[in-house]
């Protein structure tokens, strides 16, 4: 299957190691990613904080840079991804918008038929294209003992993306779980990461990083695994600050889920792009190799006494 | 059911400027102050007002009190309210319409985040693809630099690990990419 | 033939006169063919007006009537009733529509009385054509079936069978009671609720008219008002009913216990062989095939063993049961919305989140935990409980209306914590509260003395991650306080949520099954929302109850007695007349290709196997016309659309567009459209 590629601005260095893993995996997979020539940044949140149709139009002119031959298109970022997508919905919505967006684009010789591609986020793809059956048969490697939190943030989940819940959602839960990973269950796998706030305010931006941090710290997570540069960027890179800030000593390694697969793949570590997270993930990573005893969930399942009362079923009707 | 925002040949109040500029904002009507927005809202307890309230007040045309307020400024995009919300108002993309006219009339009282908005989007149209030390060099000298020790650290611990490219990276059609752009703010300003 | 019309054009006050100039109208179409007399009046519905049609009927002879006035739903029977009483065949008249279809949609002065003209003419040059019908009589079979055993179901049966007449009261679930028997107390009173229901039960069961079928469902309807066929389905209970004395043992020696979903909705257990609560009517208790060791593996059988009077019985079979009823009342009552929808509710994945009916169980003095307000490990009382109201109700996303009880119910909940548990706090978090029943806000004022504390906010999530101090072990509920402008976060030992009531889930077979409707959000369909809440488009079959919308319990009994008063009505007339609007086959000409079985609505057209013909079942066909349009012979005629009558409606609008001249500009209409989705 071919698909469109988008990398997005921080695919290029700070998030090179997503990139990386991300091509190493397609190859496994067997998908085809073929970059978008000379695209331009989607603009991230901050061109639609100044200005509308230059910011519909910027986003505009990669989906008018797809080859004709090619109708799906995946993002690896989130931001880029609900960029790119609202686009392409918004303009076969609402038609004066398209009517616009298209005399700009032809100012530079490109046009766009609204709704021709097809955009997805990368871990739609590889979960649904490929599925969890196959790539849990091209596991050599299992995780086994690593326990891994999914670390969904906003942007993949909300608005509505059609494959998973936005509150609740479990498809990288079941793709760490096809990776032979322990997936750590807890409640704030799609809390905001704090986005852009590291700039603006470090009080509400270390907030929101420290809560992430500690929620996964007391499920005991061995690491977290994110889908997006944006996330992994702020738990990451910013984690020496918030220890400080607070006086925590959270020690969480910060990995891409492309990354986890390509390990869990049989890759090298440095064909998965380890070694550039500035929190180390090497001690976490000693993990798969050796036998751990298990450690006790922090919220223990006793098994229900006789008085206790019964549970409705997880799933609804 | 929800008027139709171009119905009026032109809004006549700011109330009705935020929804015509806002695809699908014309919902907003439909805002009973359920709080549910409010309640959501990550960075909310820091907002001098909640997103329900800029409702309220949007409706009683404090166009002054709402675009001055940070609230805007301090939306990290998370979708919750938009998802949550009861009669399906596009509530984030209403943050950004008053992110712009913030800055279109200079109303903001703190300038950071408008400043790194600008700054980023002046990049994007110099270079076609973000370049993130400049945009965090121009920035944040111009912000309080000696209030930014941390950043320092961070941006070492980048460094290293080569993750923060020293030179920009420009798309080969930057010529197209601005014609593209110029295009659309004259159709916008129009 | 020479007809002589009269032509009446209503002002209806200013509701047709401010935009149609009425005289003018009246003037042009006096030089109508046919027409013997045009006149305007203010008001033709009022009794002047009718008297005026009656006078000149009489004193004109005329042969026709047109009234141009409002829509026919609102007046035709009226002005047929008018000519009847003037001795003119009442299907000898036309209605023109010039409110709804004309002054009601424009602006412009000349477009609308352009249109009066055209419609006016259409009808003049229709009712030429018309022919006088007259009605069918059906005789109305005196015995009614109640589909539904709540507390609307029960009235409705009872208030028949007092009144002399049979009932057949059909019930899915092995005991009647519904609902109103899961709660403990009702609102605004606190009366018990069983208290209240079950004398109400005992005298189902004991009435003499009452033919209560209990575990029974309806399979099919057949017939038409006043003589209705239906298939019951019994289903087996392998319980004897003449033999059992409902001792009780089997069911304390049944060694399989399983989480009662239905009863006690999810809390409690019941075992294979079960009698739903103590008090169920009939006291014959059911095994649930499904679970019973025997049914499964073939061992076991204690309840037989231990049963003495051998009423058990592992080879009954559903019995089949067919019924000849008159009328038919649906009170099929509601379910419960799914809270696991909501998933930032936690309901489904945090233990001590609850339900409505959840937390009514356990109030309930005969419930899981005997009363006692207790934590999902079934030991622990709460300090703090927050009631969530508008769960799913309200909502874009899941169902746009209000479900109207659940304001009352979440502060009785605050009522009986307050009683059982005086030490703990009550949280109620509200959008707006509603209170509008006899004694319901005097009930909320009650609360706010017993001292529950109200926030006003919508809640965004209920958590478990805490976040700060007083926070860890607790659900953490959080809102923005509205009245204040902050977010609150308010951390509580117990949540109990409030959703929504929804139509039955399988409300839409339901309605397919007895030939009404549902709408959008899946209720039935009353005939009128204001005027005629409790019948149906289909003639003989009425609703009641919380299956017509939510409502609260006075209002289903008021419903339930209203259903049957009305077919007590009927059923007192002894026949009922059946409009003679309807289809017709001419079976001479029936080529046999059954198009038109399917297309029917009503079901009124079955096929002749011997004679290979299809044949109109006059009583049920109501005259939509589908088979008149598909019969691809033309050997089905409607009376009173005949292509004749049709063709010359047509006519006559064209003749009039010619004769007008210069035809004015037509306004374009407003177009509404409905907010955008989320969704991406």
């Amino acid at each position: 299957m071919r698909y469109a590629f988008y990398p997005g601005c921080s695919l290029e260095r700070s998030a090179a190691s997503y990139h990386k893993s991300a091509m190493a995996v397609a190859d496994r997979l067997g998908l085809i990613f073929q970059e978008v020539d000379d695209w331009n940044c989607c603009g991230a949140t901050e061109y639609f904080a100044v200005n509308k149709l230059p910011a519909y139009t910027l986003v505009a002119r990669n989906l008018a840079r797809v080859p004709d031959d090619l109708n799906q298109m995946i993002a690896p970022c989130s931001a880029c991804y609900v960029n790119l997508k609202k686009t392409n919905k918004y303009m076969s919505k609402y038609p004066d918008l398209a009517d616009q967006v298209s005399q700009a684009l032809a100012a530079g010789g490109l046009g766009y038929d609204p709704g021709r591609l097809h955009v997805r986020h990368l871990l739609d793809v590889i979960v649904n294209d490929a599925g969890y059956k196959t790539i849990a048969q091209d596991v050599v490697r299992p995780l086994s003992g690593l326990r891994v939190a999914p670390y969904y943030g906003c942007l993949l989940v909300r608005p509505k993306n059609g494959f998973d819940n936005p509150e609740y959602p479990m498809s990288l839960d079941r793709l760490l779980r096809a990776l032979g990973a322990e997936v750590v269950d807890y409640p704030l796998k799609a809390q905001c990461c704090g986005g852009h706030m590291t700039q603006i305010s470090d009080k509400v931006a270390y907030e929101l990083i420290r809560r992430l941090l500690h929620n996964a710290a007391e499920y005991h997570a061995d690491v977290i695994a994110c889908v997006c540069p944006m996330c992994q960027l702020n738990l990451d890179a910013y984690q020496a600050n918030v220890n400080r800030h607070f006086g925590t000593d959270y020690r969480i390694p910060i990995l891409y889920f492309t990354q986890l697969m390509a390990l869990a793949f049989g890759t090298s570590a440095r064909e998965a792009g380890l070694g550039s997270e500035i929190v180390s993930a090497y001690p976490a990573l000693a993990k798969i190799d050796v036998e751990m005893p298990k450690e006790e969930d922090k919220r223990p399942h006793k098994r229900p006494s006789k008085q206790a009362l019964p549970m409705p079923g997880k799933e609804a009707r | 059911m929800a008027l139709d925002s171009d119905r009026r040949s032109s809004p006549r109040t700011f109330y009705e400027e935020v929804m015509a500029n806002t695809p699908g904002g014309e919902a907003l009507r439909l805002c009973l102050q359920c709080g549910t927005c409010g309640g959501s809202c990550p960075s909310g307890e820091d907002m001098d007002h909640s997103p329900r309230r800029i409702f309220a007040m949007l409706e009683a045309n404090m166009k002054d009190k709402v675009l001055r307020s940070n609230t805007p400024w301090y939306c990290v995009s998370c979708y919750y309210c938009t998802e949550r919300c009861p009669q399906q108002i596009p509530i984030t993309d209403i943050m950004y319409t008053l992110r712009r006219m913030a800055i279109a009339e200079g109303l903001y009282e703190d300038a950071d985040a408008p400043d790194w908005s600008q700054t980023f989007i002046g990049m994007v149209e110099q270079f076609g693809r973000s370049y993130e030390l400049g945009l965090g060099t121009r920035y944040h000298l111009t912000h309080r630099p000696l209030g930014k020790t941390g950043l320092g650290t961070f941006a070492l611990d980048m460094l290293r690990r080569y993750r923060l490219a020293l030179t920009p990276n420009s798309i080969v059609e930057i010529d197209q990419l601005r014609a593209i752009l110029n295009k659309a703010k004259e159709l916008e300003g129009a | 033939m020479s007809e002589r019309i009269g032509v009446y054009i209503c002002h209806c006050g200013s509701n047709i006169a401010d935009k149609v100039d009425v005289e003018e109208v009246a003037k042009w179409a006096a030089d109508l063919p046919y027409v013997e007399v045009s006149r305007d009046y203010e008001f033709m519905c009022s009794s002047l007006g009718q008297e005026l049609v009656e006078d000149d009927i009489s004193e004109r002879s005329l042969t026709r009537v047109v009234v141009a006035a409002c829509s026919p739903h609102m007046h035709e029977r009226t002005f047929r009733g008018a000519c009847s009483r003037a001795g003119l065949n009442p299907y000898l008249f036309e209605m023109a529509n010039i409110r709804e279809h004309d002054s009601w949609i424009h602006e412009d002065q000349d477009s609308a009385t352009y249109k009066a003209k055209a419609l006016v003419s259409a009808a003049v040059h229709r009712v030429v054509h018309h022919e006088p019908l007259e009605p069918m009589k059906a005789k109305i079979n005196h015995a009614t079936l109640v589909v539904g055993g709540g507390v609307a179901g029960i009235q409705a049966a009872l208030d028949i069978a007092v009144a002399g007449y049979p009932v057949y009261l059909v019930e899915r679930e092995p005991s009647i009671g519904g609902h109103m028997a899961q709660f403990d107390k009702t609102f605004p009173t606190l009366d018990c609720s069983a208290c209240v229901l079950t004398p109400k039960m005992v005298d189902v069961i004991n009435h003499p008219n009452i033919t209560l079928l209990s575990y029974s469902e309806v399979e099919d309807v057949e017939g038409y008002v006043g003589n209705f066929t239906v298939t019951i389905r019994r289903k087996a209970r392998h319980v004897k009913e003449d033999l059992c004395t409902g001792c009780g043992i089997c069911t304390e020696k049944c060694p399989k216990r399983i989480v009662d979903d239905v009863f006690e909705a999810g809390l409690g257990y019941r075992k294979a062989i079960y009698r739903p609560f103590p008090q169920a009517v009939p006291k014959y208790p059911v095994i649930d095939a499904e679970n019973c060791i025997y049914f499964e593996r073939g061992k076991c059988k204690a309840c037989q063993m231990f049963c003495p009077t051998e009423a058990v019985d592992f080879e009954q079979q559903d019995e089949i049961l067919t019924v000849e009823v008159g009328n038919i009342i649906l009170a099929t009552g509601y379910d419960l919305f799914d809270a696991r929808k909501i998933p930032q509710y936690g309901y489904g994945r945090l233990a001590n989140v609850f339900t409505s009916l959840e937390f009514e169980r356990m109030v309930n003095a005969a419930g899981p935990t005997r009363g006692r307000i207790v934590l999902r490990d079934g030991v622990t009382a709460p300090s703090s409980i927050a009631i969530i109201h508008c769960v799913g109700s309200r909502d874009q996303n899941y169902h746009a209306y209000c479900s109207r009880i659940c304001c009352m119910y979440s502060l009785k909940f605050a009522h009986l914590v307050h009683e059982r548990l005086p030490e703990a706090d009550v949280y109620n978090f509200y959008i707006d509260m509603r209170t509008p029943g006899k004694g319901y806000e005097e009930f909320y004022h009650r609360l706010l003395e017993e001292g529950t504390y109200f926030i006003r906010g919508r809640v965004a999530e209920i958590t478990d991650a805490a976040r700060r101090p007083g926070e860890e072990g607790k659900l953490i509920v959080q809102a923005e306080d509205t009245l204040i402008g902050s977010q609150r976060r308010v951390p509580v030992d117990m949540v109990i949520l409030s959703p929504a009531i929804q139509a039955r889930h399988d409300a839409a077979e339901i309605a397919h099954t007895f030939g009404i409707s549902c709408s959008y959000d899946n209720w039935f369909i009353e005939r009128h929302a204001k005027l005629d809440p409790v019948a149906t488009m289909t003639d003989g079959v009425f609703i009641a109850g919380c299956a017509q919308g939510p409502k609260d319990i006075p209002d289903s009994v008021a419903q339930g007695a209203a259903a049957a008063a009305r077919v007590l009505g009927l059923v007192s007339q002894g026949e009922v007349e059946l409009e003679p609007v309807r289809a017709s086959i001419d079976e001479e000409r029936c080529s046999g290709c059954r198009i038109c079985n399917d297309m029917c609505p009503y079901g009124a057209i079955d096929f002749i196997e011997e004679l290979k013909v299809s044949r109109l079942n006059p009583a049920r066909c109501k005259g939509c016309g589908n088979c008149v349009a598909a019969c691809p012979s033309g050997v089905i005629t409607g009376a009173h659309f005949s292509n004749e009558q049709l063709l010359a409606e047509i006519e006559g609008i064209l003749v009039s567009l010619n004769e007008v001249e210069p035809a004015p500009q037509f306004e374009r209409l407003q177009v509404w459209r409905s907010p955008s989705s989320s969704a991406l």
